[in-house]
């Protein structure tokens, strides 16, 4: 009952059959550990960041009150950039976790949607197995043990930093959790902002941020955010009104994972830049 | 040092099996059945947490017969399968017909080689786009694979309840008129074992059951449990 002769078999291989782990990211590991993308020979010389597009922009807030229901909003521009070069005006940064928790990602953007992809796994892998959900710190967790298996990559410039934010089931209430290239884990309150452009929006976000917004001010102050930060930061994607590309921006609350649809962001853009036309300075 | 014995290879196969078929003849039954949305599966079980229906992969569902901890075992190592293969290719390359395939090599060096074989039935289904397209794999203890067409009973009895879901089952049917089917017929075996006469069933709460459905137009993943007041609506048709 060697693993080779399971191999050549057909029959599933022993290291499937072990009992023990609930685990994907344990599992590939243990299996097949040149799937994991922490676990690629790194080169040792130089820097590979100017060989990979790299992802920008992303914004959460909290938002709700005990009346209408707690929740909260992610949002991510659609830029990619090379340099100085744009790679992509429609690459999508903002996913859905499960269905209770949302993930922004910032940083190398091949690298940061495989790792998108195995979290996602690992959550669902975890929910098949054990039968129910993990709670929003274990996948907070999950997040931080995957980000800091990547660390080799990002000291050679392949940085992902993601935004975590979920609905937690048990405190009935949005929470957002922001991360460091080492897997550090830090529960931010209120709204946070990752990504070149986050100076910027963060700035936004705390005067536009108030306590018991409802879902839909929220994500206007999200798109708002976004939007000072493309108009100062060159890597940054402001919505595309030609294109009608709008950024991709989620809200999470107690029914779940909800993407807002493009017309309604649509009708959000209009008004930001009627305001900004109108009232607006020239700086 | 003692010889030992000669046993002809036909005798040792017949003791395996007949080991293997006791073991699965003492469970209580599972019923798999496919409808126009897609394909419920339901048996007797009181528990909320040891299931023996579950989800492998986005349209895969998974049930079992037998010894809990062997096809708990099993049920792992799919999802473990499903989602190695989906991840290192596509979701679209997971497919019931590679993990039947597994599966079956697995039971069967294990009923060959091991000195005791697997006391498990599996169901292994797959939903499609149409009914047409819905995929039903009955794997038995010694590596066996059948593609069954529309439903399978597994377990205890299996035989005569398999004779009533063909009296009873068409396609086409919805997922309430199939539940009901399903429900009758694991009612049909008492408690003692004994098979009922047709409308001598047992009632067996929404409690008492374990349901689940593989319904072909949910999204992605495809795999939804049906409890408490929902099934016991669905059930008795007042919804």
């Amino acid at each position: 009952m060697t693993s080779p002769s399971a191999e050549s078999s057909g029959r599933l291989p022993d290291a499937f059959l072990r009992p023990g782990s609930s685990s994907f990211v344990d599992f590939l590991g243990e299996h097949a550990p040149d799937l994991l993308p922490g676990n690629r020979p790194a080169g040792t010389t130089g820097t590979a960041a100017e060989l990979a597009p790299h992802a920008t922009t992303i914004v959460a807030l909290t938002f709700g009150d005990d009346e209408s229901g707690r929740g909260v909003v992610m949002a991510g521009d659609r830029r990619a950039t090379m340099g100085n070069l744009i790679a992509s005006r429609e690459i999508e940064k903002v996913f859905a976790a499960d269905d209770y928790s949302a993930v922004g990602i910032a940083g190398s953007a091949g690298i940061a949607l495989e790792l998108v992809r195995l979290f996602q796994l690992e959550l669902e892998h975890y929910e098949k197995i054990e039968g129910s959900q993990l709670s929003l710190d274990g996948k907070a967790n999950r997040l931080a043990a995957i980000i800091r298996g990547n660390l080799p990559l990002a000291l050679q410039g392949l940085a992902v930093v993601p935004l975590f934010g979920g609905f937690d089931l048990d405190r009935s209430g949005g929470r957002l959790f922001s991360y460091d290239v080492t897997g550090g884990r830090y529960e931010e309150h209120d709204h946070h902002s990752v990504g070149s452009g986050s100076v910027f929006a963060r700035g936004s976000l705390k005067k536009r941020w108030r306590h018991g917004l409802d879902a839909d001010a929220a994500v206007a102050v999200a798109v708002e955010a976004l939007y000072d930060a493309a108009d100062d930061d060159s890597a940054t994607g402001g919505p595309d009104t030609v294109r009608r590309i709008w950024p991709v921006v989620a809200t999470v609350t107690a029914d779940g994972y909800r993407r807002v649809a493009d017309d309604a962001l649509a009708d959000v853009v209009e008004q930001i830049v009627a305001e900004r036309r109108e009232g607006g300075a020239r700086a | 040092m003692n010889m030992p014995f000669y046993v002809s290879p036909e005798q040792l196969m017949k003791d395996r099996a007949d080991f293997a078929r006791k073991g699965i003849g003492r469970g209580r039954s599972v019923v798999v059945l496919a409808y126009d949305d897609g394909i419920a599966f339901a048996t007797e079980n009181p528990s909320r947490a040891l299931h023996k229906i579950s989800e492998i992969y986005d349209r895969i569902a998974f049930a079992a017969v037998g010894k809990y901890n062997e096809f708990e075992n099993l049920r792992v190592a799919g999802v473990r399968y499903a989602d190695l293969r989906g991840y290192s290719y596509d979701r679209t390359d997971v497919t019931a017909r590679g993990l039947a395939n597994a599966y079956a090599q697995t039971l069967g060096t294990v009923f060959t080689t091991e000195s005791k074989p697997l006391e498990v039935e599996l169901v292994v289904a797959e939903v499609g786009a149409t009914q047409d397209d819905d995929q039903l794999y009955r794997l038995s203890y010694d590596g066996s694979v059948a593609d069954e067409h529309g439903f399978v009973v597994m377990g205890g009895q299996a035989d005569q309840l398999t004779s009533r879901v063909r009296d009873g089952w068409e396609p086409g049917m919805d997922l309430a008129g199939v539940l009901r089917l399903a429900v009758r017929t694991l009612g049909a075996v008492n408690t003692d074992g004994s098979v009922a006469g047709e409308g001598q069933e047992r009632e067996i709460s929404a409690a008492g059951l374990e349901v689940a459905v593989l319904d072909r137009r949910r999204a992605r993943r495809a795999f939804r449990r049906w409890q408490g007041d929902a099934l016991a609506r669905l059930l008795h048709g007042d919804d």
